[in-house]
């Protein structure tokens, strides 16, 4: 990553301003937003916005051409293009012909995305923006961190700063007074304005209609007072018919700012009175610029989905650290990357599609049912594609993809650590550039046995009606062998013989993440031949993330590369695929396993690993075990929130990672509970490192260890 | 759905009355305007759009408050302290006016002044933007306005303040028998 890149996260990092604001933010969304949607079945809302967005998206020539008819039928002029530089020349046309010398705006992404004021400004136009945090950051000269609340980042005692110059009078940090005060310097600059410029959250093509989401009232006096308004609206905004405008309106304002509907909604059909009884010049602009590009794309048409809540921001993990102006360019976050990708270019996105963690937490609340994690993982796909695997990576992925080769050096690297393990499970200190690794959580040692060695010692019953194979993964195999020996005690009581094939390897996840569908489809491949080579009932494995490959992942893997040859065994395999606490629940539910009883062994806390909740959708199975086993659950704040592992995101930006983890250990310790439970080997590898550095006496453990122990005979 | 509708726009700290007839609402405006100290100066000004209420009232009593004035200009509703205009139709599960502002005069009355006083005749509310899409008829209005509360921001340090660009008050009056045409 580049010096530059990652030199704008640390500064982030330490702006506490920016980590505390957007911290405090994010802990108050969650439960607004929460309250915001209570009485309403928000899957079935998605499913229908997602329909109709979609719909518009595979008819844009259709709907601009219709919107086009109609919308010029009712007097307004519409102007269809490609090109951004059309665009800035059509509205400085329309202004020199009018001789138009300031112009009031109203917040427009569209407007931000061609960079509209400077090239009026350089034509001599005054260009006053009017939504108070797109004043702030115009008179800052900075850019929007937040698609709906630009100037996030800034203090109150910045912004006084800035107006006291504006304005030539020292004003105290008062944040009510600061907004009479933009309030009374805004009001001459609208009443005196030539010109109205209003970007547009939706565009009806059925009754050529613009609608005008906001919350201050700009937008109504950018739109009324000057005798000529000018809207930039992408196409992606085209929706079939005015009552599309029902759900989007229902989602937009509670998953932007949980509120149920913004102080202000204007739909514009047309020419409409000015106050001096003349017509308003309207001109609508449908602006293209790659979208048209993007909705032919079978992956990416989904982003044209997007209605600009900016929910994918509020709920990110890492937004809350860095903030918009590392995390994006003119659009910010897990859907700004996807559009710099596509409006700007691929290349722009290469460092900020890094910093996504694959935590899936966006993709959970996106109103425009956009899997954005999946796309940014597609954009990662063809920047490797591209450009290659960086050296470093290539070299680890080749050895990753031998087997032989892999398990080698990780028994190798087992007798190398032991100097730093210092007789303890733990390697708590790396020398050089590694140390990095070791700041903030340690790291466990590498096993000296393997499972895979331990598994030929474990004298398995006789005569097992039923089989299961282990998927082991390589740190229940290399860092967590005690793991897998109590999954085998566990199936064993429930009358299943454990089969752990040799063959298998590393399940592709690392090389899949960064990127490396090649690497991540011999990966699968080597897999499959092993774990189909034995005829089982399942296939289960106690590392989510393995599970997900196991699950889903081969078969998408396979079929990006369009080796479809491996899709009917991958789907095979699929089908078998089991996770850890699933098949327990399962097996418990049958009666043939069940807990001693009279147990009562305190508070339990638990961590929800990302992949097990939002792609295998498991939350529940584990809880419900845990309590039956006769722990009291007690939860932790933002349970679901990832503890910053994600593989190896954890190595490449330790930064982001150890102060995500910090959290997690502060949420974990406020319950009080001396254990917390999760499902995931890397979970327990990331927590339990921060728990051991941190000094803390709370036990981090995989559900499979605390169940067998509970287990009756 | 009153009752809800009441509930939703004080949520969003707009201010709530109903009357039964126009005559009431009427005494309530002229009381209203002489508390909030409407007068025939800058800044003090009360804006009035046309519409069906003041049809159906005695429009002298109105008149009789020094400041009020039937015809809306850009600078008489730029130095206006309240404006009135009436709406058409109110949504009970987000407590949101919704407005044909077509006519330039409602929209001046409810942008610029500190009050926007919005009457309505209350056969007017339905129950949420789903009932409301099947009534309206978008094609035969340019401009359609919906008014959850008043003008507000949370731009800076995300503190919800009241009263940005547009109206720092919005006084919602019912009339359940309005009467009047336009």
């Amino acid at each position: 990553m580049q010096q530059e890149f990652k030199a704008s996260i640390d500064r982030a990092l330490h702006n506490a301003n920016l980590t505390g604001a957007l911290g405090k933010f994010s802990e108050a969304y969650k439960v607004n937003r929460a309250k915001a949607y209570e009485g309403i079945d928000f899957e079935a809302l998605r499913t229908t916005i997602a329909e109709r967005k979609g719909y518009a998206a595979s008819h844009l020539k259709e709907l601009s051409a219709l919107f086009q008819k109609n919308a010029e039928a009712k007097g307004a002029k519409v102007f269809c293009t490609n090109d951004p530089a059309q665009v800035r020349e059509y509205i400085l046309k329309v202004a020199q012909e009018n001789g138009v010398k300031s112009i009031v705006k109203s917040k427009s992404m569209a407007t931000e995305e061609i960079h509209l004021n400077p090239f009026l400004e350089k034509a001599g136009i005054e260009v006053n923006e009017t939504d108070l945090g797109e004043w702030i950051i115009q008179l800052a000269g900075q850019t929007p961190s937040h698609m709906v609340m630009p100037a996030i980042h800034m203090t109150k005692e910045e912004v006084a700063d800035l107006f006291s110059k504006e304005i030539e009078e020292r004003l105290a940090a008062d944040i009510p007074r600061l907004v009479k005060v933009a309030r009374n310097e805004m009001r001459p600059k609208f009443l005196r304005a030539d010109m109205g410029i209003s970007g547009g959250n939706m565009a009806v093509a059925e009754t050529g209609s613009i609608v005008l989401v906001t919350n201050e009232g700009n937008a109504r006096l950018v739109t009324s007072l000057p005798k000529i308004h000018v809207a930039v609206v992408g196409i992606e905004k085209l929706v079939e018919k005015f009552s599309d405008i029902g759900p989007i309106l229902k989602a937009l304002p509670r998953s932007a700012t949980a509120q149920l509907l913004t102080s202000y909604v204007s739909i514009i059909s047309g020419q409409t009175p000015n106050s001096d009884g003349s017509l308003k010049n309207l001109h609508i602009i449908l602006m293209d610029n790659k979208r048209s590009e993007m909705a032919a794309d079978p992956m990416f048409k989904e982003a044209m989905q997007c209605i600009r809540c900016a929910s994918c921001l509020n709920v990110c993990p890492i937004f809350r650290l860095v903030g918009g102006h590392v995390f994006g360019k003119v659009y910010t976050g897990g859907i700004g990357t996807i559009l710099t990708a596509w409006y700007d270019e691929l290349k722009s996105s290469e460092h900020i599609q890094g910093l996504c963690i694959q935590c899936g937490a966006c993709k959970d609340v996106c109103p425009g049912k956009i899997d954005i994690p999946a796309l940014i993982l597609e954009i990662r796909r063809r920047l490797v594609r591209e450009q290659g695997v960086p050296l470093l990576q290539k070299s680890i992925y080749a050895v990753v993809n031998n087997r032989r080769v892999f398990h080698g050096m990780l028994r190798a690297a087992s007798v190398a650590a032991k100097p730093f393990a210092r007789g303890t499970k733990f390697i708590r200190h790396l020398p050089m550039f590694l140390a990095d690794l070791t700041d903030g959580r340690s790291l466990p040692a590498i096993a000296a046995k393997p499972f895979r060695d331990v598994f030929k010692t474990i004298q398995q019953p006789k005569g097992l009606q039923e089989k299961a194979v282990f998927y082991g993964g390589c740190l229940i195999d290399f860092a967590y062998p005690e793991m897998g020996e109590a999954l085998v005690r566990i199936f064993n009581k429930a009358g299943i013989e454990v089969l752990f094939p040799e063959g298998q390897t590393c399940c592709g996840a690392p090389a899949r993440y960064n990127g490396a569908y090649e690497t991540a489809a011999g990966n699968a491949a080597d897999n499959i031949r092993a774990l189909l080579a034995n005829q089982a009932d399942y296939v289960v494995s106690a590392c989510p993330t393995c599970t997900v490959a196991l699950d889903h992942e081969f078969i998408a893997t396979f079929e990006s590369l369009g080796q479809r040859q491996w899709l009917p065994q991958a789907r095979e395999l699929a089908a078998k695929t089991v996770d850890f606490s699933t098949l327990v629940k399962k097996l418990v539910a049958e009666g043939r396993l069940s807990f001693r009883e009279g147990q009562e062994l305190g508070t339990i806390t638990y961590h929800d690993s990302c992949h097990l909740k939002r792609t295998l959708h498991a939350d529940g199975p584990p809880r419900e075990l845990l309590q039956k086993a006769g722990y009291q659950l007690t939860e932790m704040f933002e349970c679901d929130i990832c503890c910053g592992m994600g593989g190896s995101y954890s190595l490449k930006l330790p930064e982001i990672s150890a102060p995500i983890l910090q959290r997690k250990l502060h949420n974990i310790k406020e319950t009080g509970a001396p254990v917390v439970a999760m499902d995931c080997p890397g979970c327990v590898m990331q927590i339990r490192g921060g728990m051991d550095q941190d000094g803390s006496p709370v036990r981090v453990r995989h559900t499979v260890e605390i169940l067998a122990e509970r287990m009756r005979d | 759905m009153y009752e809800q509708f009441k509930t939703r726009a004080e949520g969003v700290s707009a201010e709530v009355h109903r009357f039964g007839t126009s005559t009431e609402a009427l005494a309530f405006l002229v009381n209203f305007l002489r508390d909030e100290g409407v007068a025939d100066q800058d800044g003090q000004y009360c804006v009035v759009a046309g519409c069906p209420f003041l049809g159906a009232i005695d429009q002298t009593q109105m008149a009789a408050v020094s400041g009020v004035f039937f015809e809306v200009s850009r600078e008489r509703a730029a130095g206006a302290k309240v404006g009135i205009s009436q709406v058409d139709w109110a949504l009970a599960d987000t407590g949101t006016l919704v407005q044909d502002a077509t006519a330039a005069d409602k929209r001046l009355v409810s942008t610029l002044p500190f009050i926007h006083v919005a009457l309505i005749a209350t056969s007017g509310l339905r129950a949420d933007m789903e009932s409301w899409l099947a009534d309206v008829q978008p094609d035969t209005i340019g401009y359609l306005a919906m008014i959850t509360g008043p003008s507000r921001t949370a731009d800076i340090e995300r503190v919800l303040t009241i009263g940005v660009h547009g109206p720092q008050r919005l006084v919602i009056v019912f009339v359940d028998q309005l009467g009047g045409t336009n």
